[in-house]
């Protein structure tokens, strides 16, 4: 229960300092490490809630997850390239 | 940003945050009343695996995955629309490159063990994929420009191999009359074990593709021209 506790509490501040962190910030890199650090909060709170009690860990927020770290690493390969070409651009003008 | 705003956000969000961790008390308070878990878990000998993970991932909610590795595709063609790749970093010093040699054949192996343990306990193909593709990163790190990749073509073709396999079983098992990836009884294990091994070679090649950060650039040796 307190481990519960403790451990979904920490994704969900996680959660709100990479809310901030994205509203605060202006740099495109900072917003999206912000993002990525959004993700991992409410990956943890999925896996706090997976188990509950005596009884085995749902398997299908542990699927979730796994697709959710996927996603979120192609996304943020996606959001640096178009970050990366932007500079380009900028630098050239 | 001047700072009186960014104190504004703070406050608001710790209220927000207090607000949340106030309704996920009150939520573990709560018994836990239904959950999917029974569901997956009494459907367990039917999917052919014995990792409940694996099951809801590649049998209960194959579409689930099958649009995941989309995504992944997707994301590596906005990569590659956006212009070519950086060139490498210099070759390794002495020491770096020993590591490697060492590191990346046994990252390729361990990722090997991983996919076939998916059937039964933790892995499957998106932990060999991850492996996989950090064996890539490494080898760019080490200063090989394409970061182990072979050349653009074949790295088209690899790319599109996950979600090929997948959609091909899936019309497969259509045209057998039983339904998209509904996979007949006897047969799920090899074809979970198919999908996945498709799907770990598909997402390593991407995740390594998408750090070199763009389209691969053409060797003097690869002959073809772009």
């Amino acid at each position: 229960m307190t481990a519960h506790l403790l451990y979904g509490g920490a994704g969900i501040l996680l959660f709100v300092l990479g809310v901030w962190s994205f509203l605060v910030h202006e740099a495109l890199l900072r917003k999206v490490i912000a993002l990525n650090v959004m993700g991992s909060g409410v990956f943890h709170l999925l896996i706090a809630i997976a188990e509950r009690g005596s009884l085995p860990p749902d398997p299908v927020p542990h699927a979730l997850v796994l697709t959710g770290i996927v996603v979120a690493v192609s996304a943020t390969a996606l959001a640096l390239a178009m970050g990366r070409r932007l500079e380009d651009e900028d630098d050239a003008r | 940003m001047n700072r009186p705003a960014k104190l504004m956000i703070g406050l608001l969000l710790c209220l927000f945050a207090l607000v949340l961790l106030w309704v996920f008390h009150a939520a573990l308070m709560q018994s836990p009343g239904a959950r999917l878990a029974d569901l997956a878990m009494d459907s367990l000998p039917l999917s052919g695996v014995k990792n409940p993970v694996t099951a809801v991932l590649l049998s209960y909610r194959a579409y689930d995955t099958l649009l995941e590795l989309a995504v992944l595709l997707a994301a590596l063609l906005g990569i590659w629309s956006l212009g070519a790749a950086t060139p490498g970093f210099q070759p390794a010093g002495a020491a770096l490159a020993a590591m490697v040699s060492w590191v990346v054949p046994l990252l390729i192996l361990t990722g090997g063990y991983l996919l076939w343990v998916g059937g039964y306990a933790p892995g499957g193909a998106f932990q060999a994929g991850a492996l996989l593709g950090s064996a890539g990163v490494l080898l760019r790190l080490a200063g090989d420009e394409r970061a182990g990749l072979p050349s653009e073509r074949a790295q088209r073709r690899l790319v599109v191999a996950g979600i090929a396999v997948f959609a091909l079983v899936g019309l497969g098992t259509m045209v057998a009359g039983i339904g998209f990836l509904t996979y007949p009884p006897g047969w799920s294990k090899w074809l979970i074990l198919l999908i996945e091994t498709a799907a770990t070679v598909s997402i390593g090649v991407t995740l390594a593709a998408a750090y070199a950060g763009g389209k691969p650039r053409s060797r003097a040796s690869d002959g073809a021209t772009p």
